[in-house]
């Protein structure tokens, strides 16, 4: 082996070992950079289209100068408050089941489950939902909140699991011991001390629906106006980018990018919040 | 004789959460019976919801497997105005597009993983990987649009002029430089996926003993030799599950690709030249499609990127869960 050859080739094995370090440290550099471009380039593209009537003003017709996406934030407000609305309960009780309840086989048949669903592409969610849903009862802000329920469930349930599991048993033990019934030490002790770090998958889980596009095209579709109803095709901000964005006329792309800064701050922010919140309880060392 | 009474206060403990788990069933409160149950019919709904969902997927797609057999997988016409319907040219271009992403990300992220766990100080090591890790966060869609509007008229500009006329020989390389197309589809695929792969490796690595490394400086192995015998020799497996895990996640990704690889089902050697994908054929026609069969193909096209996508995440799983349980005998 290399490292038993005598010196002679020392010098030779030091140089090769302070080049692999160089190369190393440029994989690092150019790796961080992608991140930096493209924050770079949504903020400077898209603060000059950012104005009051981005946030207020419908789409104004193609090629017309002016106009917002007031529609399209509003019905990604209802699809994300529709698909919290089921998805988030819907997840925590599968993680709590899965970390309280399950063990053996059938957590194993579970959480591989819920590890499939998680990685099923977003688009065959929207498939799934356009037959479900769309074919018989046509495009609607249902059909889009269901399809990011599908796509919420997994990850919260996961998230809820992960965190639950830090829970020392002696924990659960000292509430069942006092003659807590079961379902009240998890609903009163466990789920509440473990507040911030479900709070935590949540969160992410809103941030990472914010974005979705695939799954909204041909569920809850897109519209140039406000939606009068849940049962009526809703616009959302990411298929609102996409249409824009392959539109061609300078002023719709322009309002793309604002649309893209929109959606990185409000995720940006979301990530943020949410390191912070874990590393502050992380250095308050475990709470248990 | 501490040790004794120790080993026996541990047999009653495990003797009593033994026998506590047997019994949670015979539950005297009518509440966690209630609880229990509904919790259990939240998780089990779900693999309902999986099976429903390959179900009713394939019963849309039974037309076109009916009305194409075998044909539809081995033929690349793509044509709604014939109703001709072959997914050749959708399988080459999701294939070729994920093999250029993984040729590119998992040098990169190994690298990446490689000197922010081993060799960088906290102080670079912590922004550098948030700035990694972020990519993770920022949605497909906001990738397409850099795509299609920085990236790709930077590869037609900078990058594919040189490419063509000194490496034009290799067929790989010819024709005109448009930017959109098989290459920028690759390099946005890679950049996506880069935080996936690095994440997992680094943890991979993190799972090594540090006796490990110190016992190859103590035999005199240089910085890269000590980083190649004790890390990554022994986080093979490891590595190869976090490849995978990335090869499915741009398998499936949709629209980034939509925006950048040109959208034109057709199979060509070239990287240069406009190619289509599973996913973003779905993107693109789904909403829009002519006729029935036509939506069946789609439809086809769909049942396929599941079970190809279930099929990867499977195999990455098992792969992962492998070298988790080889840890766990190890210590």
């Amino acid at each position: 082996m290399a490292v038993f050859r005598p010196a002679v080739g020392d010098r030779r094995r030091k140089f090769k070992s302070h080049l692999m370090m160089l190369v190393l440290m440029a994989a690092a550099v150019l790796g961080s950079l992608p991140f930096l471009f493209i924050t770079w380039y949504v903020l400077q593209k898209g603060l000059g289209a950012v104005n009051w009537d981005f946030f207020t003003q419908i789409p104004k017709g193609p090629g017309e100068t002016g106009g917002g996406v007031a529609n399209a934030i509003i019905g990604s407000g209802v699809l994300i408050f529709l698909a919290s609305l089921s998805g988030i309960p819907w997840g925590m009780g599968v993680g709590i089941y899965l970390s309280e309840y399950s063990t053996g086989r059938t957590a194993r048949i579970l959480r591989f489950a819920v590890d499939l669903l998680a990685s099923v592409p977003s688009i065959v969610v929207g498939i799934f939902v356009y037959g479900l849903i769309v074919v018989p009862f046509g495009f609607s802000a249902y059909a889009g909140g269901i399809a990011l329920m599908i796509i919420m469930i997994p990850v919260v349930a996961r998230s809820t699991e992960e965190i639950l599991r830090l829970i020392p048993a002696h924990i659960r033990e000292a509430g069942l011991a006092l003659g807590v019934p079961r379902w009240k030490v998890i609903l009163r002790i466990i789920v509440p001390g473990s507040r911030a770090g479900i709070l935590t998958g949540v969160m992410l889980a809103i941030a990472r629906v914010a974005g979705e596009t695939a799954p909204l095209l041909f569920t809850s579709f897109g519209n140039q106006f406000h939606a009068r109803g849940l049962n009526q095709a809703t616009a959302s901000l990411p298929v609102q980018i996409y249409t824009f964005a392959k539109s061609g006329f300078e002023d719709w792309e322009q309002q793309a990018w604002a649309g893209a800064l929109v959606l990185v701050l409000f995720v940006l922010f979301i990530n943020l919040t949410t390191r912070l919140l874990m590393h502050q309880r992380g250095a308050k060392g475990h709470a248990g | 004789m501490e040790e004794v009474s120790g080993g026996i206060l541990d047999m009653i403990g495990k003797l009593m959460t033994k026998s506590s788990r047997r019994e949670k069933r015979r539950d005297v409160h009518l509440g966690d019976r209630i609880f229990y149950y509904s919790l259990k019919a939240s998780a089990w709904t779900l693999v309902f919801v999986l099976l429903l969902m390959f179900g009713l997927i394939l019963q849309m797609a039974w037309p076109a497997f009916q009305h194409f057999g075998w044909r539809f997988l081995v033929t690349n016409e793509w044509n709604s105005v014939t109703s001709e319907f072959g997914a050749l040219a959708l399988i080459y271009g999701t294939v070729v597009s994920s093999l250029i992403a993984l040729v590119l990300a998992v040098p990169m992220s190994i690298g990446v993983a490689l000197f922010l766990n081993e060799l960088a100080p906290r102080w670079l090591s912590t922004p550098l990987g948030f700035f990694v890790e972020m990519l993770a966060a920022i949605p497909s869609i906001v990738y397409g649009l850099w795509g299609l509007f920085v990236l790709a008229p930077f590869l037609r500009t900078y990058v594919q002029p040189p490419l063509v006329d000194h490496l034009g020989f290799l067929r790989l390389f010819e024709g005109p430089p448009l930017g959109v197309g098989m290459m920028a589809a690759g390099v946005i695929l890679a950049i996506m996926i880069m935080p996936t792969i690095t994440a997992i490796c680094r943890e991979v690595f993190r799972a090594i003993p540090q006796s490990n490394r110190e016992a190859a400086l103590g035999l005199g192995a240089t910085r890269w030799e000590m980083l190649k015998l004790a890390v990554l020799r022994s986080s093979q497996a490891g590595m190869l599950g976090a490849t995978i895990l990335g090869l499915g996640r741009a398998l499936g990704e949709t629209m980034a690709v939509t925006m950048v690889i040109g959208n034109n089902p057709d199979i060509k050697v070239s990287l240069m030249a406009s190619a289509q994908t599973m996913a973003s054929i779905l993107a693109n026609q789904y909403a829009e499609a002519d006729s029935p069969l036509h939506l069946s193909a789609l439809t086809a096209v769909g049942l396929a990127l599941f079970l190809v996508s279930l099929t990867i995440n499977g195999i990455a799983r098992f792969v992962v869960w492998r070298v988790n349980r080889k840890y766990v005998r190890g210590h």
